[in-house]
């Protein structure tokens, strides 16, 4: 167990620890790049004297950093690794996919988890954010378990650099500006046109964000800029129950899809860095 | 038991460039086998499938054609067993080259399941034999020379402990003192664990020094196989560089002149 499982997961929290050590003034950087970015996109709210838009707007920033920071650490993974020139060498070690997968979404977890508090922190001196009587722990429990659906579509995502070394980083990048744009992270759904909606409901991120409203009480009528009404968890039991589900659908479909894309990576020599 | 046993293999690579559909084969009906704790050098020249050869052994290449076992195991079908049981050098000292020997070594390390501690214990043996200063086993990777890169890529393949070693060129790019560091250092490996080793390397006097055979491989086929001196008496050589050109140069001009 220890040697087979445990040892080797933590093998990669380790390795992804210290690199994230390593390059942490582009840690730094990014993170300034998201506080910029969640200030002025909450500052509309606050231009517009409307609370619920503020807090829709900073929910929206908080959610889609995390969500995405999440995605693209497992998406990129693979990509760093075939550009350092790893790739062959984790690749042949006796570790299952699913404990790479684990090892590295266990860093991606916590590392997104710090990053958005961080930019909370400093949001708060942009913003005057009143959080009383929303439900945060709540909140929490849904960004947790949406994490399970972005870890199977950042696996998914994963093997585009390994078959094409040139445009993959493009498309795992394209993929994630179109769950920014149907999820309705900064505005409801509803204002999409009709042909883009369907996919709205394919997108993780949709569901995490309808529950995180309810459990803030952006929308509750009783909720005024002194205080909020948010909703139990026992109220998002349904967004819960389909992120569950995502889960439990694209993790396995993910380690499927990488199976595959590596046993054809090995197949016509794709695991080399040149050629 | 043989240490590797390699029937028919064949490897192509196929790729489109403007629509024209290209082959290469890498490797065309290779076979051969190394006895446990045997060292057997491949020698070749540029392209002629060494690496290739090495690819497909340490699992990270499928074969089109033929049959491989290591140490009894059929690959691909046992794949794992055979991952847990080698330890592979390559030419690029392949590291996450702004971490520290050390954090590389120790994520190793826990990737083959072996304990921060027992790792970094051996790792330091492994290194203060090679003659790297351990003083600079917490700079950066990408402060190192190469032949110092290469000492720690070979302190990586040995920290399991592997009883097969498939090494591609191990010594190209050091020192003269360096690279005799580590021919010292293989020949006391294979003395003390037994370990078998492949390897390959365009160094004649190496290949004379450590191997027991040594195989010629040419445009992906191997063209002769033997110790040196058979390899020198089949091709009237007075060397083994004169022998290495005799035997695997001739059908390298043939093919400059084909269309
Ligand atoms: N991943 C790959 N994709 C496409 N072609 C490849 C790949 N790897 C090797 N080849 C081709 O296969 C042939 C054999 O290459 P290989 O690297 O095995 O040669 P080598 O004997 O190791 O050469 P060198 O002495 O230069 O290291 C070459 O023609 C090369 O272009
Ligand atoms: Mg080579």
């Amino acid at each position: 167990m220890l040697r087979r499982f445990l040892l080797p997961m933590w093998a990669f929290v380790f390795r992804d620890f210290h690199l994230t050590r390593r390059y942490f003034s582009w840690v730094l950087v990014f993170t300034f790049y998201a506080i910029v970015n969640a200030a002025t996109i909450a500052l509309i709210g606050v231009a517009q004297g409307d609370f619920r838009l503020t807090l829709t707007l900073v929910l929206g920033a908080l959610l889609w950093s995390y969500l995405s920071a999440m995605y693209q650490e497992i998406a990129n993974s693979i990509a760093y690794e075939r550009w350092e020139g790893t790739l062959e060498y984790t690749f042949m070690a006796p570790v299952s996919r699913l404990v790479h997968l684990l090892g590295v979404s266990l860093f991606a977890t916590f590392y997104s988890v710090v990053r958005t508090a961080v930019i909370l922190l400093g949001l708060a001196l942009f913003v005057d954010l009143n959080l009383q009587g929303a439900n945060l722990l709540g909140v929490l429990v849904v960004l947790l378990v949406g994490s399970l659906a972005f870890m199977g579509l950042g696996l998914m995502a994963a093997i585009l650099p390994v078959m094409s070394p040139e445009n993959g980083a493009q498309a795992t990048n394209i993929l994630q500006g179109i769950l920014l744009l149907v999820s309705g992270i900064y505005y409801p759904v509803s204002v999409l046109p009709a042909w883009v909606q369907p996919l709205a409901y394919l997108s993780p991120a949709t569901y995490a964000l309808e529950a995180s409203r309810k459990l803030m009480g952006i929308q509750h009528p009783a909720s005024s800029p002194e205080g909020l009404v948010g909703a139990p968890l026992s109220a998002v039991v349904p967004e819960l129950l389909v992120l569950l589900l995502m889960g439990l659908a694209f993790i396995p479909l993910g380690l499927l899809v990488f199976s595959l894309a590596e046993r054809w990576a090995k197949r016509t020599g794709k695991l080399k860095r040149t050629g | 038991m043989w240490a590797i046993e390699v029937k028919n293999l064949s490897k192509v690579f196929r790729k489109t460039t403007f629509g024209r559909r290209q082959e290469e084969w890498a490797l065309k009906g290779v076979s051969f086998q190394v006895g446990v704790g045997e060292t057997y050098a491949l020698l070749g020249p540029n392209g002629s499938g060494k690496s290739t050869l090495i690819r497909i052994l340490s699992t990270l290449l499928l074969p089109d054609a033929g049959r491989v076992h290591i140490l009894g195991h059929p690959l691909p079908q046992e794949e794992r067993k055979v991952r847990e049981k080698i330890g592979r050098v390559s030419v690029d000292a392949a590291f996450y080259k702004k971490l520290s020997p050390q954090e590389n070594l120790l994520f190793a390390a826990q990737l083959y399941g072996l304990s921060p501690r027992e790792a970094e214990a051996r790792a330091m043996a492994i290194l203060e034999r090679l003659g790297l200063e351990t003083r600079r086993f917490g700079d950066p990777l990408e402060e190192m020379s190469r032949g110092m890169q290469q000492k720690v890529a070979i302190a990586r393949a040995l920290l399991i402990r592997p009883p097969l070693l498939l090494l591609d060129e191990p010594t190209t790019g050091l020192d003269p003192k360096s690279r005799r560091d580590v021919q010292a250092f293989l020949e006391e490996l294979r003395r003390e664990e037994g370990t078998t080793i492949l390897l390959t390397t365009h160094d004649m006097v190496e290949a004379e020094r450590l191997a027991h055979r040594l195989g010629f491989l040419a445009r992906g086929q191997l063209v002769a196989e033997g110790t040196a001196e058979e390899l020198k008496r089949l091709a009237g050589a007075l060397d083994l560089e004169e022998a290495f050109i005799r035997l695997t140069g001739e059908g390298l001009q043939e093919e400059a002149h084909a269309p």
